[in-house]
Formats: structure tokens, C-alpha cells, sequence
């Protein structure tokens, strides 16, 4: 169905591992960005350092469908070991770039396809007698070349290598250089441009291409994370990388040279979530990230987390499970763990970032809702997400928002607690007197936090602790208690915090009423996190929920570009659905809404047991034959054809 | 026993010098056995920390699971606490301690919880070198799941119900000299007059501070062919030296027996005096005082007292170079770099 190949093609590239492809690729991909086009570029990687294949695709997309797209128009093949696949992967009509340097085996004979052959072993030794050089700038080499036969504009690269190489300008030269072989043989041995190629656009706007846990590790250093605890694990390491970098460049006090955050490469998952828990624990923002066998040993934690209501963010970039399952491969197949992580009646906020700026975002509002709650709360990821760059739009933070660090005492509001228990006593012998009391309320209020009390925190008359504080109290009706922090007071706050039973007051205690009204706070408090955590969006105005469309379709995370594409397919055959995508778990009002509006609903998830379709039938109470599973799970990004084709075979059955 | 504790209190008992008397120091009730080990400990902390002027408030209390660890709520009640979960303590009190640096915290934890669930944690916390005290009382068995061997059991050693342990026991206070612990010492739950200026030296020192402190237990392994039992121990500690411990701008008002007496004085001016009564080795030389564990390991014997010093080695903060204003302490203008430098950023992105 494709009418022009300008803009709108998808290219890949096959090296091997470990031989300096990746910077090279990134080059194109930049490229076409710069020119003002859409561009979605896939890393497709081995668990490996060096030797194995790896796959570079890049999708290049007037219309702006950021998703993965089925087949290959245009395949650079400089890795023996996967080209006979690689051959066979090139769409009907497209092209098929090798090193010519040796003839190709036998069989490599498709006739519905376009063969470029390129000397690039040849072209490289020729000029470039270092090894090493040889094979980095044989990368180079056929970037030059595509830029020619695709039309991408010289001065574009040019820009882009001498930004590359700032302050290492002797390297400039010979990539300027590698790069014009490339497009000089391109140019005197074929028809360049070819039918597919780039032309300038402007359609890109501000936006920015960034990746999503280079977003999550400055989203931490924006929210005020000064603890970092994490373990290294692909596909979540480079979180953590970033919040390294930005740490060296925005957190080094200017006059002491002292580090304004700590961060710690802990001896495995378990500790570094404890470490977590216990610098927040003790008033500093902090965090881990990790991915699905982390999350696994974190469990526990988790579990503490949530009884002993501790504020700990978690990111979680999710990869293919179970077990190590496929650990350079996406997923969204830690969902129902996620949730409900450790033993026990325990469930977790999640938040589904959608797009590197939502990476940001929920990363900062992690933290807010974390301490608000008092709660784990758990950014959903994923591989797809983290690892790869996407177009996005610009990174926002407003300088008016303020921290929301949830109910934590101060020193002067401890006092005024008991001061009111010495007010109380005597407005209680008052009454005794039988004395009119009106007046002298009123009197006792002025002396309270949030008449006067600059560090309010939720602006609550704090009398209702009746001159006692109690950790656990919930005298704002919401199921969150009031915090103390060590070392605020020297009399008064102190509590111990622990996993086992407690009272009110934080007493040790295995009376079951008492556990019984604690866990019941608990499920308060998540009633509360539901309309506090992100909530849903909907493709088509709010409205659009009530237009009468039979079918809904929800989806969330890293099947939202994919989702959207499917979605302009079906409506281009007439089927028009109402989509929502959700934001974060528990599920609000909103969601149930959207549940309740249709009567069949499309779930499109990347992972095979439809985790998040459970989630719904267990926490909305959805009745299973309602809730139609689009399914992926081969560790790929899920591609618009194949929702395409799946909502698509439902529907017309 | 009554579970009900006396609010009485003499009117003539001793203020320190911030007019607390001992009893502030005090936690709630214990529930541990009568005659357990843990509440002489528990006792001697209490003192320290009185005889010492510690605020309470500036002491985070932090323990893993187990009978010791459930020791932090019967002292200092006017100290936050955290009784996390097994083995996991040191993870915890290093996130705390990162947090904010200007708190004391003090790790409580078993042998069970340090020796066997928490190992992993307990060699990493040591080898950071976390300003803390970490505090072992270590009773060779599992108390709250009813007496089954620890792993600091010795071999041969005879439980109650007559089962003998088959597997070597690990020397947590040999094991942490060797992995970089710059402050070890060794006690006995029933010498108080040792135990206390352990801890006040263990508290003053800049570092990571383990005290393995044999602490036995009455209900289910305090029995004939017990290694860990009170008699035993009683019978086989060797003392190495007495200590006294001398907080800064105090004056030294004890006296003790001629002996080989070394002064060392700690990173706030404190000053610690021991009184050497074994000859041959030095708690200032590594490796002299682990050749005199193992020998000492050999003939049976409890090696106590202050066993190692090192003043030298950086704690955690020092080698993360972080801010001297606790991390928790920061606002937000000095954390979050703003929107202009997200301009900036967002620009070099496109």
C-alpha cells in the first residue's frame, strides 16, 4: 500500500558485534532526523561483547509512525555469518548493499531484488593500513555510500562528525574523508539516488532524539534523587549510567568540589533496593533500576515497602523473560509481578511510560507519588524504551513546581501536637467546668500548623492526632499516615519501623484487630493512589468514549506507537475504535469508565499469558470473554501490521 | 517475670551532661527470655549511650530478623529504628547512613542473620567501610525457630536436644579483619565492665565498628557440651586487655594496674587506653592480630576485647566524596538544575 518511497522505507543493518558499528549507524540515524524526517532506529542486539550479529533498523516515516515496521527495503549486509538471513529478510523490491571485496556464494541469485555490491574490505585496505582503523572506518565508508544512494545531505554528516569529534579535531578529517569514498563509489558505480530516499522535510519541530533510560536518569536527577543503589543488568544499566553522567555535570557543588549524591554499585539486587529503602527511609530521595530477574530478588523488599510504608522508586526496564529468557530482547512481561510483588496481600503503583519524555516525567512524578503515598512506586519500562532513541518531544521542567515530599513532620509540628495535648487537657477540664467552649476552640487552632505552619504539609489540622503522635494514624482520611525522619526532634517522633504487625503508634503487636485495621488503611490508601497516579489518555477527544463504538481498544507503554498506526489502518478500512491508553496502575475511574462504555475490548501487550488483561479482570472485575488479547512476544517491538492483523481478523470473523 | 516495669525512678539518680538520666536511654520491655544474653548487651548500650551524652535522636537503630534483632526497640526508645528483613540489615544502614551522614548508626544483628542469610551484605558493608557499629550477638543458634546450629556454631558443639553440629563455624570477627574492618572487637555479654568501652569506642570510631559479642542462649543453648553456653565461655574467654574508653575534654579520672598501656586518640579527640595483658600481638597490626585469632582459635579459647584498630582507612563518604550537609539536608534549588538547563540539553539533542 505504499504510494511513494520517499521518506518511508526501513533500513537495516547487519554487522557483528564489537566492531564500532553502532556510533556509525547512529550517524544515519541522525541524519535523516536532522533533515527534519521522522526516524525510528532499533537496536537489535546479542547478550554478547564481541563477534555475534547485531542489527541496526531504522525506520524512516513521513507520516511520523514511530513503531517497528515489518520487512526490509534496504539491507547493508557486512556480517557473513547472518547474511544468508539477512538476504532472505529484504522485502520484494528492495535492495540488498554487500561487501564485494570477495564474490558472493552461491544462491544468492533473487531476481525481485536489487543487488549493490560494494568493495568495502577493498576500498578500506586500500586506503587505511591500521587494523583497527580498517574496521572502523569501513562503517564509515558505507554510511558515505547510503548518504548517496538514499540522498542524504553531505553537509548534514559533515555537521554531525565535527560535532562528534569536538575537541578531537584531528579525527575529523579522516572520517570527512571515509565518508566521501563511500559516496564516490556509490556515485560512479550506480543510479544514485535510489527510488527510496530521504528528502528534506520539516516536520520534526522541537522535538529531541533521546533515549528512555538516559530520560529516566535525568528525570531522577531533576526529581532530586541523591541515592542511587542498582545493580548492573541489561537493560537497565545505562538508567543508572545516565544518572552518573548528569550527576558529574548539574550535582558537583562549584565551591566544595563535593558530590551532592551518592551512588552505589551494590553487590545485587536485594541490597541495592535495601539501600534504597534506607536512604529514603531517612529523607533522601533515592533509587534503583533494574530488570525482570532483579525485580524477582527485590520481592522481599517490596513487601517491607509496602507494609512498613517506606517511599522507594524502582525503574524497571523490562527484557524477555522468563528467567534470563532473551536479556537483549523487549518485553512487557513483568507486569503481574510487578503489581504484586512479595508475599502477602501486597500490590504496587505502576507508571507505563510511553515515550522518552513520559520517561522523564514519570520518573519525577515517581518520586512525588512515592513519598506522597508512602508506598513503592514502580516505573514500567522497557528494552524498546530504554535502550533505543526516539524522536520525542522536547524535555519540560517548570520552575515553579515544588517537590511534594508527602507528610513528614517537622520538629515545630511535633511540639504543636503535644502542645495541643496540654490545650486539650485543659479545654477538656473546661468542659468539666461546664464552661462554653466555642470560643476557646477557636483560640487553640490559631497555635496549630496550617494557620501558621510554613512547612504544612497537607495543610490538615494536626490535632486530630489528640496530642499524640501515632506513625499509623490515618486522621486524614485518606489511609496515608504522617512520617517522621531520624534526627528531627529530640523528645518526640520516634518510631521503630518494621516489617512485622504494628499498632497506630508503631507498637510491636499481633492482635488481630489491630493488624486488621492496618491492612484495611492499606487498601484506603490505594484507593487514594488511584486518582493521585497518571491517568489514562484517550486517542480521540474524552468525549470519544461515549460515541457509541462497540469496540475499545486499550494498550499502554511501548505498544502505544505501534497501537496508534494499527489503529489509522483500521479506521482507513472503516473500523473505528475508541482507544485508551493507560498511564499507570491502580486502575481510576476513568479506566473503569472506558471498561464499562464497551462491550468487547481489544488489550494489546508485549508479553504471551495477556498479564495486564488479568490485571484488569482482577482489579476491575471484567469479565474475561470481554477482553480480546493482541499478543507479542518474540522479543521484538510489536509492529502496526500485526495489531493490524489480529483486531482486524476478530472483527470481520 | 512481670511485664510490667517500674515508672519509678530516684530522685537522686545521676544526670550526664545533657541532664538525662539512664533510664532516658532506656527502650520498652524486653520479651526476650529471662537471662538472655542480648539484654546484658542491650544494658551495656544503654550505658554507654548515657555515660557517653548521645543524644538518642542523632542514633539511627537498624536490625535484620531474629532474637537480636529485635533488641533495638529495648533501648534508646527515643531513637528511630528500623527492624528490616533477614540478612538485610547493612543494606539498609548504608542507603540511612548515605542519607544523612551526621547520625551514629548502630546495626544490631544474630549470627544467623549475619552469618548465614546476610553474608553477602555483611562482607560488602565492611569492605564500603560504612561509619557504623555493627554489633553481632552471636549465640551459635537459631533462638526464635527453636535451637537449630548457626552457622558460627563450632563443630562438635552439643545442642540442648543432644544433636552435634558437623560443620566448621565461621570466625565473624577473623573474617572481618581480613575483609578491611577497621574496628573489631570481641566480648562477652557477661562482662559489661569490657562490653561498655567497647562501645563507646565502637561508636566514636570513624568507620565500619564490628563487635562480635558471644551472647548465649539460656533457653536453647546453654547446656553441657554447648561451646556457647555461659559456663563454657566463662571458662575459655582469654581477655586480652582491659580498655578504658575517654570521651573528648574528659579527664581521666580512673586508674588501672601497671601494664603495657598504649594511648590512641580517635578522630574527634576521644581517646582510647588500653591495657595490653597479651604479649603477642598488636591490635594495630593486621596481620598480628589475626595470627593471634587463629592461634587462639586453636587452643579453644574466646579471644575479647578491643582486637583490631584501624584510624587510617577513608569510611564510605570520604571515598564517594559527597556533600559535608547530609544529603537528606539539601533543597531543592541545590538538587534540581532548572529549566534553563533543560533548554540547553534538549538542544544538544536535536
Amino acid at each position: 500500500m505504499q504510494e511513494s518511497k520517499i521518506n518511508d522505507f526501513v533500513v537495516r543493518f547487519a554487522n557483528v558485534n564489537g566492531t564500532g558499528s553502532a556510533s556509525a549507524n547512529a550517524l544515519f540515524t541522525k541524519a535523516v532526523f536532522r533533515m527534519g524526517v521522522p526516524v525510528t532506529p532499533k537496536n537489535i542486539f546479542p547478550s554478547n561483547i564481541q563477534g555475534l550479529p547485531t542489527w541496526y533498523e531504522v525506520r524512516v516515516s513521513e507520516k511520523g509512525y514511530l513503531g517497528r515496521r515489518e520487512g526490509v527495503d534496504l539491507m547493508i549486509a557486512v556480517n557473513p555469518q547472518s547474511m544468508k538471513k539477512d538476504y532472505a529478510d529484504v522485502h520484494a523490491g528492495g535492495y540488498f548493499v554487500y561487501d564485494s571485496s570477495k564474490p558472493l556464494p552461491p544462491g544468492y541469485d533473487r531476481e525481485d531484488i536489487t543487488h549493490i555490491p560494494i568493495p568495502l574490505m577493498n576500498l578500506c585496505n586500500a586506503e587505511y593500513t591500521d587494523a583497527r582503523q580498517r574496521q572502523l572506518f569501513k562503517n564509515i565508508i558505507y554510511i558515505g555510500a547510503l548518504s548517496a544512494l538514499l540522498d542524504l545531505e553531505f553537509a548534514v554528516l559533515e555537521g554531525q562528525i565535527a560535532d562528534q569529534f569536538k575537541g578531537k579535531e584531528k579525527l575529523i578529517e579522516p572520517n570527512i574523508k571515509a565518508l566521501n569514498i563511500g559516496v564516490n563509489y556509490a556515485r560512479e558505480n550506480f543510479d544514485c539516488p535510489l527510488d527510496i530516499r530521504v528528502e528534506r522535510r520539516d516536520l520534526l519541530g522541537d522535538k529531541i532524539l533521546f533515549g528512555g533510560n538516559s530520560a529516566c536518569g535525568l528525570g531522577a536527577i531533576y526529581a532530586g534523587a541523591t541515592v542511587a543503589a542498582w545493580y548492573p543488568i541489561t537493560p537497565s544499566t545505562s538508567v543508572v549510567d545516565a544518572f552518573t553522567k548528569y550527576a558529574a555535570k548539574y550535582r558537583v557543588d562549584p565551591e566544595t568540589g563535593k558530590n551532592n549524591y551518592a551512588i552505589v554499585q551494590a553487590e545485587d539486587e536485594l541490597a541495592a533496593i535495601g539501600m534504597v529503602m534506607g536512604a529514603s527511609w531517612n529523607g533522601a530521595r533515592s533509587f534503583t533500576a533494574t530488570s525482570g530477574p532483579g525485580l524477582s530478588l527485590m520481592n522481599e523488599f517490596l513487601g517491607l515497602g509496602y507494609f512498613a510504608e517506606v517511599p522507594t522508586v524502582l525503574i524497571d526496564v523490562q527484557r524477555t523473560g522468563p528467567s534470563t529468557g532473551m536479556p537483549t530482547r523487549t518485553q512487557q512481561s513483568d507486569i503481574l509481578l510487578a503489581a504484586y510483588a512479595s508475599h502477602g496481600d501486597t500490590k504496587h503503583p505502576l507508571l507505563f511510560p510511553a515515550s522518552p519524555k513520559e520517561c522523564f516525567e514519570m520518573t519525577i512524578d515517581a518520586f512525588d507519588l512515592t513519598e506522597r503515598l508512602q508506598t513503592p512506586v514502580i516505573v514500567m519500562t522497557d528494552l524498546d524504551l530504554g535502550m533505543n532513541d526516539h524522536v520525542t518531544d522536547p524535555l519540560v521542567w517548570d520552575d515553579s513546581r515544588i517537590y511534594d515530599r508527602g507528610k513528614v513532620l517537622t520538629g515545630q509540628q511535633l511540639d504543636r501536637i503535644a502542645a495541643a495535648s496540654a490545650l486539650g487537657a485543659r479545654a477538656t477540664s473546661l468542659i468539666d467546668a461546664e464552661q462554653p467552649t466555642n470560643g476557646d476552640a477557636g483560640g487553640h487552632h490559631a497555635d496549630l500548623p496550617g494557620h501558621d505552619g510554613s512547612n504544612e504539609t497537607a495543610g490538615q489540622p494536626l490535632e486530630q492526632f489528640k496530642g499524640k503522635f501515632g506513625r499509623y494514624l490515618d486522621i486524614d482520611d485518606d489511609g496515608i499516615p504522617y512520617r517522621t525522619i531520624a534526627g528531627t526532634h529530640a523528645t518526640r517522633g520516634a518510631f521503630v519501623t518494621r516489617g512485622s504487625s504494628r499498632d497506630e503508634y508503631g507498637v510491636y503487636t499481633e492482635d488481630g484487630d489491630a493488624y486488621r485495621r492496618n491492612v484495611d488503611r492499606l487498601a484506603k490508601k490505594w484507593e487514594t493512589a488511584k486518582e493521585l497516579v497518571p491517568q489514562p489518555e484517550f486517542l480521540s477527544e474524552p468525549g470519544a468514549v461515549a460515541t457509541g463504538s462497540r469496540d475499545g481498544v486499550i494498550y499502554f507503554g511501548t505498544s502505544t506507537y505501534a497501537a496508534e498506526e494499527a489503529l489509522e489502518f483500521l479506521a482507513e478500512e472503516g473500523i473505528h475504535l475508541d482507544a485508551m491508553r493507560v498511564r499507570a496502575f491502580p486502575f481510576g475511574q476513568a479506566c473503569r469508565d472506558f471498561v464499562d462504555a464497551h462491550e468487547r475490548i481489544f488489550v494489546i501487550e508485549q508479553n504471551r499469558d495477556a498479564q495486564f488483561r488479568s490485571l484488569m479482570m482482577i482489579e476491575l472485575g471484567v469479565d474475561a470473554s470481554r477482553l480480546i488479547s493482541v499478543l507479542n512476544y518474540d522479543g521484538m517491538p510489536i509492529t502496526a501490521d500485526n495489531i493490524f492483523r489480529q483486531i482486524k481478523g476478530t472483527i470481520t470473523k | 517475670m512481670t511485664y510490667v516495669r517500674s515508672t519509678f525512678r530516684h530522685p537522686a539518680l545521676p544526670k550526664n551532661d545533657l541532664g538525662y538520666t539512664v533510664d532516658y536511654y532506656e527502650g520498652s520491655l524486653s520479651t526476650l527470655c529471662a537471662g538472655c544474653g542480648h539484654d546484658s548487651i542491650n544494658a551495656a548500650i544503654v550505658q554507654a549511650c548515657w555515660e557517653m551524652n548521645i543524644e538518642p535522636h542523632k542514633v539511627a537503630k537498624l536490625s535484620g530478623i531474629g532474637c537480636s534483632s529485635k533488641s533495638p526497640a529495648y533501648f534508646l526508645s527515643n531513637s528511630h529504628g528500623f527492624n528490616s528483613v533477614h540478612g538485610r540489615m547493612p543494606s539498609v544502614a548504608t542507603g540511612a547512613n548515605l542519607a544523612n551522614r551526621d547520625l551514629t548508626y548502630f546495626g544490631v544483628s544474630g549470627d544467623g542473620d549475619t552469618a548465614s542469610i546476610g553474608m553477602g551484605q555483611f562482607v560488602h558493608v565492611v569492605r564500603r567501610n560504612l561509619n557504623m557499629v555493627y554489633l553481632v550477638m552471636n549465640n551459635g543458634c537459631y533462638g526464635l525457630t527453636k535451637g537449630q546450629d548457626s552457622a558460627t556454631a563450632d563443630a562438635g558443639s552439643k545442642s540442648k536436644s543432644g544433636h552435634v553440629n558437623l560443620f566448621e563455624a565461621i570466625d565473624l570477627a577473623s573474617l572481618a579483619i581480613e575483609l578491611g574492618a577497621t574496628f573489631v572487637g570481641q566480648s562477652f555479654s557477661g562482662d559489661k565492665e569490657q562490653l561498655t568501652p567497647l562501645l563507646k569506642a565502637a561508636m566514636k570510631h570513624e568507620g565500619f565498628a564490628f563487635l562480635n559479642v558471644i551472647s548465649p542462649c539460656v533457653t536453647f543453648n546453654n547446656n553441657v557440651g554447648s561451646t556457647k553456653s555461659y559456663d563454657y565461655v566463662r571458662e575459655h574467654v582469654e581477655v586480652t586487655g582491659t580498655m578504658d574508653f575517654v570521651p573528648l575534654m574528659r579527664e581521666i579520672t580512673a586508674s588501672y594496674e601497671a601494664g603495657d598501656v598504649s594511648d590512641l586518640t580517635m578522630h574527634d579527640g576521644s581517646e582510647i587506653r588500653l591495657h595490653k595483658l597479651a604479649k603477642d600481638w598488636d591490635p594495630f597490626d593486621r596481620f598480628s592480630a589475626i595470627n593471634a585469632m587463629q592461634k587462639a582459635k586453636h587452643k579453644g579459647e574466646i579471644l575479647t576485647g578491643l582486637l583490631y584498630i584501624n584510624q587510617e582507612a577513608n569510611e564510605l563518604h570520604t571515598t564517594l566524596n559527597t556533600s559535608d550537609v547530609p544529603l537528606n539536608a539539601l533543597s531543592q534549588d541545590r538538587l534540581c538544575p532548572g529549566s534553563g538547563m533543560l533548554s540547553k540539553l534538549n538542544a544538544s539533542l536535536r
